[in-house]
Parts: structure tokens; C-alpha cells; sequence
């Protein structure tokens, strides 16, 4: 099986060399491309700790997701007609005219959401076992720059179908890059390309979100699946199977990433899409919180909705925006929310990862932190007055402090011992 | 270790009790302070206005198609439905061509147009103020109940140019257009005083119950049910595919059972090796 190179040094053949010669096609193939090599260095010969409870299945759940925003995104795009004036008109023709034209609409939106939820629960995992702390900092900073350019990716869809929400939502974000100063006038006039929401934003907002966002996520993604694959999976324990191996030289707490949490990941993919079909069949609007009433208006910039608030997985960070008397101060802290997760990695110096092993203190400030994340979720759905607010100032403090106190309580924290391999029992 | 195992168990459990907890209190709290002290007065006719539900049913073919009468012969003078077509319409509520043709169709109009309006909407905003809404998405977008209550609270109120106002939508541009099944109703208010800035006392009008009138066409049960069944027709036309939906949605659900069944059989029968 060996060849020779220019330099007369044998190298072997990609693939498994001293296995009986394979013919035919996969032989052929196997010269042409790494097929078989990519499948046992990457699925058969990866190994994953064996003691992933149920926060690790968001990952895969994540990336089914995305595979089908893809394929439904593609099937709406060849009936929806960008335009001030064809939007909704396209989206009630895809609605009612398209053959099953209700189905993929109601995917595409419903997938919106679980996306985040999904990302959202994928986020609390890493938080919950410390996944973002050395070797995986890259990899918690790729994940963050996929959850960026999800956000870009929901905005810009969300004004698309152009419903008076849509219009109303887009003047409330894009108004935001105005208060930069210097050049915030400038920027947002950049962004619309109009001195309106308008037309032009429109035509953009569909560029942007059926081409460009969505190659940067893919890649991101990509590259997220390289970094995890570069440092392995961390796990409930927060300890390096690495360290323990066998005399196959295999980590003894390890199993195939293939057969084992393939067939296990299906079963998860199987219960997510019976809760994703209840949604999509029986629900899709979900109460108002997935498709939102005012969205079922078309857009109409004489007609302000009674209080505008985005989608449900972006009200945590416009409750925080609202809190703040001043917009800028507001549309600051509202950034700063968002990008403090990016510093995890060195803000947390706990000797340990997993939330098993860390003490009273890290458990209660992650308690709190979701608990006002949750709050604010809720606060940024109602309107902006009286007692709302004053919660919204509270659970904001709470939610900054998490990260500013983190380095503190994460060093006084008294941790427990780490256990020398995984926490695992058989079932 | 099968202590700190489930330790961490329990406390993911806990935190997403909590975080549950934190959302029901606020919840809690914000509607105890919304709700009206409780203690009525015997119920007068109207005085629960806003707590009326259309309990509509678009399942319930007889009504959608009762509804898609009165709609045709009430609300299309002004209203279109300009996302739906007369033979969609049609073959979803078992409609026959004849039928179709004889009592729905206006002259010239053909099975395959959008239901449109024949008044000129230039001409209705001058005639009203504003043009009447196109009706398709109402109801989605405002809420069974909302426009249910709208056609159930239009009241004489001589200050209003069509001698008409409504406790739904005050104010409303449209004419009681059903006055004439419906009858007359007068609204009756009672002066609520409370002390304002200043040591002065203001006085505001609140709406207290309805008087009828005059009487219409129809008996008060009778026209109840002739809003519930426009009410149901503009349901169905909001979205006409949702009875299907519901109907594909139990086979999808029943199959990803299934699916999920055997994916967990294989998945234990892998799993049998992993200690």
C-alpha cells in the first residue's frame, strides 16, 4: 500500500493501511479524496467522554437546526419577493398559494426560535462545566461569534416578512448604531440606505440574510467544529480524559464518537423534533411570542404598534437597553451584555470547571444570573413603565455582576477534590 | 462520586425551577395589579363587555359557512379579503359551484378573483375618513375576541358623524352596519369622581351598561350567534390552511414517536457496551 514520493520515502495511503485492499469506487474515491480518513479520525477514531448527560445534546441539536433553516430558507426564497411594496403580499402568497408554502414558512419561523433556544441551553452547558476555560478559550470565542452573527441572522429575517412589528423593530435596532458618537447619523443612514426604513433596507436585510450572514455562520461553525475537535469535548466532570489512557493508548473514559453518540444524538433529535412538530402544527405562533399579532399588519410608518418590543430571544438585552434612562448609556450596556460573555475564559479563576466540583458561590451567582436572564426576558416583553423598570435596574445589576464579580468569587470559592476518571454509571 | 453526580443533577434542575419561579412571581404580580377591585353590582346587559369571548369554532363547517354569507352580504360592500379567492373559499367550505355563482359571485366576477370590494378605496377615504381595512389578516393580527367585542358594543352616539361609536375601537370611521339586525343600543355611563391636582375634584364618564333602544331583526341570541359565525368565517380566511394543519400534525407527531421509539431501542442496544 505504500508509494513512493519524489524524495523515494514511502508514505502511506490515506486510509487504513494493511487492511485488505478495498475495490472499486470507495478505492478509487479514497485516492481522490480523504473520505475514509476524515470518517475514522473524525467520527470512528474521535473520542468523546462517555459521561455526556442531557446538555450536550444542544450541539448537535444546534447544527440540525441550522440544516434546516438552510433548506426551508431556500425553498421560501424562491417564492418570497423582496420589496416595500411585495413582502407581505409574498409571504400571504406563500402562505395560501404555495403548496405546502405554510409548512416551510412555519418551520423556517418556528426554527428561528429554536434556534435560540437551542444555542441559549448549548451557552448554559458551557456555563454549567466551565467548557470555556483553558485549552477550549477559542472554542468558546468561535461559539460567540456564532451566536453574533445568529443575532445579525434573526434581526435581518425578522424584517423581512415586513410587518408592522418588522418596520417597528428595525427602527428601533438600526436607530441604535445612531448613537455612536461621531459617526452614528452617518452609520445608520449607511445601514438603511434610505433616510428611512425603506425599500432599500429591505432589498439589503434579504442580501444580507440569504447570502452573507449565512456563509460567515457556516463557517464559523466549521471552524467551531475544528477548535472542538482540536481540544476534544469537555465534560459534566470537567476533567481531561486525554490523561487516562489505555494501552491502545485510547482514553479509557473515552467512547467512538461513531457508533455511541450518534445513535444516542438521534434519539435527542427525535424528541426535539416531536416538541419542534407540536409547535409548528398546533402552536406556530406560539401565543404571540414566535409570530408576533402586530406582524399580520403590513408595515406602516404612520402606525405605531402600542409597545414595540423584538422576539422573545432578544428581550433580556432590550429590557437592559430600556433600563437605562439614557439611549446611549442604554445601547452601551445593552453591547456590553452582549460581549462579556467573550471574557469567561479569563474571568473565571476557579481551579476547576465543573459547576460539580465548584462551591456555594459559583453556584449561587450562576443561579442568579439565569434567573435574571430569564427576568429580563420576561421585562423586555412588557412595556417599558412603573415596576418594570425598577426589576429590569435589579436583574441588570445582578446580570453584570455575575461577570464582574466572577473573578473574585471564583478564587475564594472553596472547590471540591476532582475525581481521577469520569463520574459514569452504566444503565 | 454518585453523590456529586446527582448533586449536579439536582442543581440543573433547580436552577431552571427557579428560573421558572422568577417568572411566574413577576407574572403574578403584574396582573394582581392590573385586576379591578372584584365586588359587582348585579350585571347589567354589556357591563362585562370585555370579558366577552367569541368561542368560535372553524371547525364547524355550517357556521364558516354562514359566516362567509354574512360576510358577502355585509362587510364586502367596503371590506376585501384581497389574500383569498372566491374558488379557494369555495372548495374549502364545501361550497357548490352554483351556490357560488348564484349567491356569493357578484355579476362579472369570476370563481378564480380575489375577494375584493367593488368601492373605490380613493372614494371610501373620502366618504369615511379612511379606507376600510382589508379583513384578510384581522383576526390574526387583533384577536378573535377583539373583533367580536367590536361588532357587539356599536352604540347611538348623536357627537359622531355616522351616529355611531364603539367601546372596542371608540371613535371607530365604520357605521353600525348591522344596527339594522342588531337594533339600537344606547349606552349608559356613570360619573366616576376622584379628587384630582389641586383639591379639584374630576368627574369622568365611564361606560356602565347598554339600553336597547330599538329593536333589530334579530333577537339579542340570534345575532350573538351571527358574530360568532363572521367571527368563524374570518377566522378560517386568516388562515385557511389551519385545519389541515392540525389534521397533518397528528400523523407527524404519531411518526416522530415512532421514530424516536426505535432510535432509543438502538440506541440501548449500543449502548450495552459502554461501563
Amino acid at each position: 500500500m505504500d508509494v513512493k514520493t519524489p524524495t523515494g520515502t514511502p508514505v502511506a495511503v490515506p486510509g487504513k493501511t494493511g487492511a485488505p485492499a478495498k475495490k472499486g469506487f470507495w478505492a478509487w474515491l479514497n485516492k481522490r479524496m480523504p473520505v475514509e480518513e476524515f470518517i475514522s479520525t473524525q467520527l470512528t477514531g474521535y473520542y468523546a467522554p462517555k459521561n455526556f448527560n442531557i446538555w450536550y445534546f444542544f450541539g448537535s441539536l444546534a447544527l440540525v437546526v441550522l440544516a434546516l433553516q438552510l433548506l426551508t430558507g431556500i425553498f421560501l426564497t424562491m417564492f418570497y419577493k423582496p420589496g416595500e411594496l411585495t413582502s407581505f403580499d409574498s409571504v400571504e402568497y406563500i402562505m395560501r398559494e404555495v403548496d405546502f408554502g405554510w409548512l416551510i414558512r412555519y418551520l423556517h419561523s418556528t426554527g428561528a426560535s429554536a434556534f435560540f433556544i437551542v444555542v441559549y441551553l448549548h451557552m448554559f452547558r458551557a456555563l454549567l462545566y466551565g467548557s470555556y476555560k483553558p485549552p477550549r478559550e477559542l472554542l468558546w470565542l468561535l461559539g460567540m461569534l456564532v451566536y453574533l452573527a445568529l443575532m445579525a441572522e434573526a434581526f435581518m429575517g425578522y424584517v423581512l416578512p415586513w410587518g408592522n412589528m418588522s418596520f417597528w423593530g428595525a427602527q428601533v435596532i438600526v436607530n441604535l448604531f445612531g448613537t455612536i458618537p461621531g459617526i452614528g447619523p452617518a452609520l445608520v443612514l449607511w445601514i438603511r440606505g434610505d433616510y428611512a426604513i425603506a425599500d432599500a433596507t429591505v432589498n439589503r436585510f434579504f442580501a444580507l440574510h440569504v447570502a452573507a450572514i449565512p456563509l460567515a455562520l457556516l463557517l464559523l461553525v466549521l471552524l467551531h467544529l475544528v477548535a472542538l475537535r482540536t481540544t476534544g469535548s469537555n465534560n459534566p466532570d470537567g476533567i481531561e480524559i486525554k490523561e487516562k489512557v489505555g494501552p491502545d493508548g485510547k482514553p479509557l473514559d473515552g467512547i467512538p464518537f461513531h457508533p455511541y453518540y450518534t445513535v444516542k444524538d438521534t434519539v435527542a433529535v427525535g424528541i426535539f423534533f416531536v416538541l419542534f412538530a407540536l409547535v409548528v402544527f398546533f402552536v406556530p405562533t406560539f401565543g404571540g411570542l414566535f409570530l408576533e399579532s402586530p406582524n399580520f399588519e403590513p408595515a406602516n410608518p404612520l402606525s405605531t404598534p402600542e409597545h414595540i418590543a423584538p422576539v422573545w430571544y432578544f428581550t433580556p438585552y432590550y429590557a437592559i437597553l430600556r433600563a437605562v434612562p439614557d439611549q446611549r448609556m442604554g445601547a452601551l450596556l445593552l453591547l456590553l451584555a452582549v460581549v462579556a460573555f467573550f471574557f469567561l475564559p479569563w474571568l473565571d479563576r476557579s481551579p476547576v470547571r465543573s459547576m460539580r466540583y465548584k462551591g456555594w458561590m459559583s453556584r449561587t451567582a450562576l443561579t442568579l444570573f439565569v434567573v435574571s436572564f430569564v427576568a429580563l426576558g420576561y421585562l423586555g416583553l412588557q412595556p417599558a413603565e412603573g415596576v418594570y423598570v425598577v426589576l429590569a435596574r435589579i436583574f441588570a445589576v445582578i446580570y453584570f455582576a455575575f461577570f464582574i464579580l466572577m473573578p473574585f468569587y471564583s478564587k475564594l470559592d472553596r472547590v471540591k477534590p476532582l475525581p481521577e476518571r469520569l463520574t459514569y454509571h452504566a444503565h | 462520586m454518585r453523590t456529586e453526580a446527582a448533586a449536579v443533577g439536582r442543581t440543573g434542575r433547580t436552577l431552571l425551577a427557579l428560573a421558572a419561579l422568577a417568572v411566574a412571581l413577576i407574572g403574578a404580580t403584574a396582573r394582581a395589579a392590573e385586576e379591578p377591585a372584584g365586588g359587582e353590582a348585579p350585571q347589567r346587559f354589556g357591563s362585562d363587555w370585555q370579558r366577552w369571548r367569541a368561542n368560535n369554532d372553524v371547525t364547524d363547517m355550517p357556521s364558516v359557512q354562514r359566516g362567509a354569507r354574512n360576510f358577502a352580504s355585509y362587510c364586502l360592500g367596503c371590506h376585501s379579503l384581497k389574500y383569498a379567492r372566491w374558488s379557494r373559499v369555495a372548495s374549502d367550505l364545501k361550497i357548490p359551484d352554483t351556490l357560488l355563482q348564484q349567491d356569493l359571485l357578484r355579476p362579472g366576477d369570476k370563481p378564480g378573483d380575489y375577494i375584493l370590494t367593488s368601492m373605490p378605496a380613493t372614494d371610501a377615504a373620502t366618504w369615511f375618513g379612511k379606507t376600510p381595512p382589508d379583513l384578510t389578516l384581522m383576526l390574526r393580527a387583533r384577536g378573535r375576541d377583539y373583533i367580536y367585542q367590536f361588532l357587539k358594543t356599536f352604540y347611538i352616539d348623536p357627537s359622531r358623524q355616522t351616529g355611531a361609536n364603539n367601546l372596542r375601537l371608540p371613535t371607530t370611521a365604520m357605521p353600525h352596519v348591522l344596527s339594522e339586525l342588531e337594533g339600537l343600543k344606547r349606552a349608559v355611563f356613570r360619573d366616576v369622581s376622584s379628587p384630582g391636582e389641586g383639591g379639584q375634584v374630576t368627574h369622568e364618564q365611564v361606560f356602565d351598561h347598554f339600553e336597547q333602544a330599538a329593536p333589530g331583526r334579530l333577537s339579542a341570541s340570534e345575532y350573538d350567534g351571527f358574530v360568532r359565525d363572521t367571527v368563524n368565517f374570518l377566522d378560517y380566511v386568516s388562515e385557511p390552511t389551519q385545519t389541515a394543519r392540525r389534521a397533518l400534525g397528528v400523523w407527524v407527531v404519531l411518526f416522530l414517536l415512532v421514530f424516536t421509539w426505535l432510535a432509543w431501542l438502538v440506541k440501548r442496544e449500543y449502548w450495552k457496551d459502554v461501563h
